[in-house]
């Protein structure tokens, strides 16, 4: 049998496996690696700028295609330089699969030149590691990698690969099937619990669905879709559940929890069902937990059994990949003779009330950008065929509010572990995947400067990410923060030095434009457009305006705080 | 609550901090902790004794599922299982106590498995109580040292874990 190096064999399963792209940055031990890479140049690879951004763009791309996310980095410091990007994917279940080199089998343990004990390091936050420490474990070992990223609840798996390993030679024994008796992803939902949440649907007169990330990682929104209109029941999203449902249909309620909707948490806390699907009642979600949907009777359907009645006791569990539950529960409710449109009238009704107070309206003043006017120029350009990213902060809070989201998969935000800096790398694994799609990151001043060398990344690979920063001069949601709950005293939370985005973009090769008055942010952001080119459209916005609605921390979600 | 946990894993290198980590990770202690391979020699069963509130025990054990090295996770309930340990203790043994150390050993049906001109150490093994009792009783003669194995768990009757 012919025998491969490591590296070829690292080579060969990523072919096999059709990946497209891989997001690295060499360093010594990962050498034979990149050898091989420069004589595979169909395995595409996207040289970054900084190891935290190569996971966050395997990750954007992860996001927006729904496959798994590849980054491959060095030893020791490349190594260490991933956990943020890790961290940020398994807070938020994000396949990927990142492939980290290491010391020589022989010096692991002994404190070798740019040793880290990475699996170590990211135990808590990998959904899988491994050490491979012979060559023929390599390729079945990266087929388990993949299986596992992918499959379940998705999440990062990490490869710790030596440099003997990538050296060493063996056959190519690449499974053609993964099998692992230790682990199998529940799939099918149980039809007598299905039976059940159906008849719940049947008997409630204010029912709501709950829904989040879960929904767009299992491809369920059709279903999704499906099931809201037959059942005529009103839907209302988590931060990541945004995108799962067609923000203009009437049954559509918003985001709901901290920032939420006035009519989501209104709806929420009058609920007599919450079915909750692919969402795990975050304390963001859910404010003081005992108030928390007080008259509703909990459903949850989640494909992760350890999310179900962990923060909120649920009353049906259904336990189960969320496009199989949702395909047989649209089954279930068919069946079912329910005048389903009378049924939930006075319901619908009510939450058009709730509506109708409009509580996203903000106070325009001439001359002055809001950032809320922003988004809506920006929905008026793209009308919804974008994708969009986020960094975190009050930028993000008024991109989830704001912009029109009608299909999945194109709203890239970390929602659980809320890293700024995600959002502009995210934006160019978006963009690498769909090269001919808008792709805007929606960015504060103060996140951008966190991956901003990626601007290299963008333009050398000639990515044309928009950068739209709502520039308010501030940690914005931190002032906010302090102005509300700290009597205004902003510790610390103002950027008083800022460099010029604009001479910074050019300074890269890329487009930049500061604007400061409302007319002019739509001909920067065309311009940007046409140019297809990476830019950064620089905002100055009014510079203390809060994020409305808002339910402060730890209070029940009806008690919301407005503009 | 006392929890005796018996989890049946892949006997690969990293899973017992997997293990301990999910305990760690949340601020909870492992009273003992027992681990070595089975009858198959790819897989090793571990028996945890934690101590807490129910819902968080079953949350832990919720999560040792999804560990992907773990096989099977069963949280047994007080007669599901039969349970023992086994203890060694070094205790001094001058001409005036040795006798009185034979006779103890003798009722708890250990054995002597070292002797010293100074010391004896001894072993027995039983339920937790018995070994409890056996170094209660024998405290006033002088005990150097102490090493417990922790508990082993398996279950009653006919069922299994793996
Ligand atoms: C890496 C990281 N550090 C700190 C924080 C805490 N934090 C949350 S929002 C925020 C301010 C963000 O400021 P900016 O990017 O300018 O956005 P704005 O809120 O002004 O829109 C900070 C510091 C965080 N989320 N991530």
């Amino acid at each position: 049998m012919t025998q491969f190096t490591g590296a070829e064999i690292f080579v060969k399963s990523l072919l096999k496996l059709k990946t497209a792209l891989i997001f690295g940055y060499p360093g010594g031990v990962v050498l034979p690696i990149y050898d091989e890479l420069f004589k595979n140049p169909q395995l595409r690879h996207i040289l970054v700028r900084h190891e935290q951004g190569a996971v966050h763009m395997a990750d954007g791309y992860a996001r927006a295609t729904g496959k798994v996310g590849v980054a491959l980095v060095t030893s020791g410091p490349g190594a260490t330089n991933t956990v943020t990007g890790i961290a940020t994917a398994y807070m938020d279940s994000i396949p990927i699969v990142v492939f980290t080199g290491q010391v020589p089998t022989a010096l692991i343990g002994n404190d070798a030149f740019q040793e880290a004990d990475i699996i170590g390091i990211t135990r808590p936050c990998v959904k899988h590691s491994y050490l491979v420490r012979d060559v023929k474990q390599l390729a079945p070992t990266i087929a388990e990698a993949f299986y596992i990223a992918s499959t379940g609840k998705p999440g990062p798996v990490l490869v710790d690969i030596p440099r003997d390993v990538a050296t060493n030679k063996s056959t190519f024994n690449f499974p053609e099937k993964v099998e692992l008796r230790s682990y199998k992803p529940t799939k099918s939902g149980h039809q007598r619990q299905i039976e059940k949440l159906a008849d719940a649907l049947e008997n409630s007169k204010k029912p709501v669905f709950y829904v989040g990330g879960g929904v767009i990682s299992a491809n369920a929104a059709g279903e999704l879709s499906k099931l809201a209109k037959h059942t005529h029941t009103p839907v209302t999203e988590t931060l990541m559940g945004l995108g799962s449902f067609d923000s203009s249909h009437n049954l559509h309620l918003g985001m709901l929890g901290m920032h939420g909707t006035y009519r989501a948490n209104m709806a929420m806390t009058d609920a007599d069902l919450v079915v909750a699907l692919g969402a795990r009642f975050d304390d963001r979600v859910t404010g003081k937990i005992d108030e928390f949907a007080p008259h509703a009777k909990i459903a949850q359907v989640d494909v992760d059994p350890t999310s179900i009645s962990k923060n909120v006791k649920c009353d049906i569990p259904v336990v189960g990949d969320l496009s199989d539950v949702l395909k047989k529960l649209n089954v279930a409710v068919k069946k079912r003779k329910v005048p389903w449109k009378s049924k939930t009238k006075e319901w619908v009704q009510q939450i058009d009330e709730w509506r109708s107070s409009n509580t996203l309206a903000y106070k325009t003043k001439k001359n002055v950008i809001k950032p809320q006017f922003v988004l809506e120029e920006i929905n008026k350009i793209t009308k919804g065929d974008a994708i969009y990213t986020t960094e975190v902060g009050q930028n993000q809070m008024w991109a989830a509010q704001y912009l029109t989201l009608t299909k999945p998969r194109t709203f890239l935000t970390s929602g659980g572990l809320g890293t700024m800096g995600y959002g502009f790398p995210a934006a160019i694994g978006a963009q690498a995947a769909f090269p001919n799609k808008i792709v805007i990151d929606i960015a504060g001043d103060a996140s951008i400067q966190m991956n901003i060398q990626e601007l290299g990344t963008a333009v050398q690979q000639n990515l044309p990410v928009i950068i739209v920063i709502l520039n308010n001069g501030f940690l914005g949601m931190v002032r906010q923060w302090q102005q509300l709950f700290y009597e205004n005293r902003y510790a610390y939370s103002c950027m008083e030095h800022q460099p010029d985005f604009v001479k910074l973009a050019e300074a890269y090769g890329a487009f930049g434009a500061r604007v400061t008055k409302p007319e002019e942010v739509a001909p920067a952001i065309k311009k940007a457009i046409k140019l297809k080119k990476p830019a950064i459209i620089d905002c100055v916005v009014e510079r203390e305006e809060n994020v409305y609605p808002m339910v402060p921390a730890g209070a029940p979600i009806n008690k919301m705080l407005l503009a | 609550m006392r929890h005796t946990i018996s989890v049946l894993v892949e006997n690969k290198f990293g899973v017992l901090s997997r293990v301990s980590g999910l305990f760690s990770g949340r601020g909870f202690n492992i009273e003992s902790l027992s681990v070595a391979p089975t009858m198959d020699t790819s897989t090793s069963r571990m028996t945890i004794i934690t101590r807490g509130d129910d819902a968080i025990v079953e949350q832990i054990t919720k999560q040792l599922n999804k560990l992907i090295d773990v096989i099977k996770v069963s949280d047994f309930k007080n007669e599901e299982y039969v349970d023992r340990e086994i203890v060694l203790v070094k205790v001094n043994a001058e001409p005036n106590n040795r006798a009185e150390i034979l006779r103890m050993t003798e009722i708890f049906r250990g054995k002597v498995v070292d002797v010293s001109p100074k010391t004896y150490t001894l072993e027995v093994t039983g339920s937790e109580g018995k070994v409890n009792a056996f170094i209660e009783m024998i405290k006033h003669l002088g005990i150097i040292e102490i090493a417990r194995s922790g508990k082993v768990a398996i279950s009653r009757g006919r069922r299994t874990l793996g």
